[in-house]
């Protein structure tokens, strides 16, 4: 995967993030994926909960797709060159989300080196005014 | 010889220890979330090791294969939480009060929240069982402050780590 998607095309590597294995299992679909940014989306499910009482859907999961949805971001920045893994990712918890809604994820790659993709990312569910979580991590970037 | 007071007759082993294993379970199969990655928890005492059992549905990228990233940080944070509610409730459930008969019964304790939670990924998670063992450094009223470990086939050689902020239950009733 050496090209890079510019203008309207995602990014050739969007079909790898549809197809991870634990993507799929969560159920998260990769919505856009190019130019150092990518769109993630991942339906309330039942077997994502974390607090039985609520209905809420638990951390972990919303790290996974934020995890995912970072990656994507670095993998499709036009200074990067092939895969990616992360290095750390940090993520802080606003607030619960909604029971029910689907919660959506935004990443940005805003900066990187030869070595190091940094990418920052917010999810929301269905108020956009109030981010369920935010994340910040490091990504490696293969040498060209 | 002084007359030694007399201390009541101990609970016999198998009592305590039903009751401890039981309220563990019903802590960690009460959620779904738990029960959909796949982890149990060893217990020697007090002390909880995390374990998740391999499956395919947790790689991340099949090519090298290796585990997802995220199915790691949900694996560490659950360990996190999981430890840090046992650590809360063990002094209940050590004094024989209803709690462990409560918890069988489904009743869910109120949980600790994650504030924020950090990972530092050391090397690729291979496929295999993981384990991981929570290490709680501060627990105030309010809040805690837990770091977790995680390895899979050596203890010294771990290959993820984290440290996670938790905003305690309130326990006034």
């Amino acid at each position: 995967m050496s090209s890079t998607a510019t203008g309207d095309a995602n990014h050739p590597g969007l079909q790898f993030f549809r197809e991870l294995p634990h993507a799929v299992a969560l159920g998260i679909k990769a919505d856009l994926m190019k130019d150092g940014r990518a769109e993630m989306s991942m339906p309330w499910n039942e077997k994502l909960v974390g607090d039985p009482e609520s209905g809420v859907i638990h951390g972990g999961a919303v790290s996974a797709l934020m995890d995912t949805c970072c990656g994507a971001a670095a993998m499709s920045h036009p200074g990067a060159n092939g895969g990616t893994a992360t290095i750390a990712l940090r993520i802080d918890y606003m607030r619960p989300a909604t029971p029910g809604q689907t919660i959506r994820a935004r990443a940005e790659c805003f900066h990187i080196t030869r070595s190091v993709a940094f990418v920052r990312a917010t999810a929301l569910d269905d108020d956009d005014d109030r981010p369920v979580a935010t994340a910040t991590g490091t990504f490696t970037v293969e040498g060209k | 010889m002084a007359e030694q007071p007399r201390r009541p007759r101990p609970e016999p082993v198998q009592v305590v220890k039903q009751r401890r294993d039981a309220a563990l379970t019903a802590l960690v199969e009460g959620v779904p979330y738990i029960r959909f990655l796949g982890i149990s928890f060893d217990r020697r005492g007090d002390e909880l090791t995390g374990v998740l059992a391999y499956q395919d549905a947790l790689i991340g990228n099949p090519m090298l294969p290796a585990l997802h990233g995220g199915a790691t940080a949900a694996f560490m944070e659950v360990t996190a939480i999981i430890s840090l509610s046992w650590s809360m409730l063990w002094p209940e459930i050590e004094s024989g009060t209803t709690l462990a008969e409560t918890l069988v019964a489904g009743q869910m304790p109120r949980l600790p929240k994650t504030i924020d939670f950090t990972v530092d990924y050391l090397r690729t998670g291979l496929p295999r069982d993981a384990y991981a063992r929570a290490k709680i450094n501060r627990s105030g009223r309010r809040y805690a402050s837990v770091h977790v470990e995680a390895w899979q086939d050596n203890r010294d050689r771990a290959f993820a780590q984290a440290t996670g902020h938790f905003l305690m239950p309130r326990r006034d009733g």
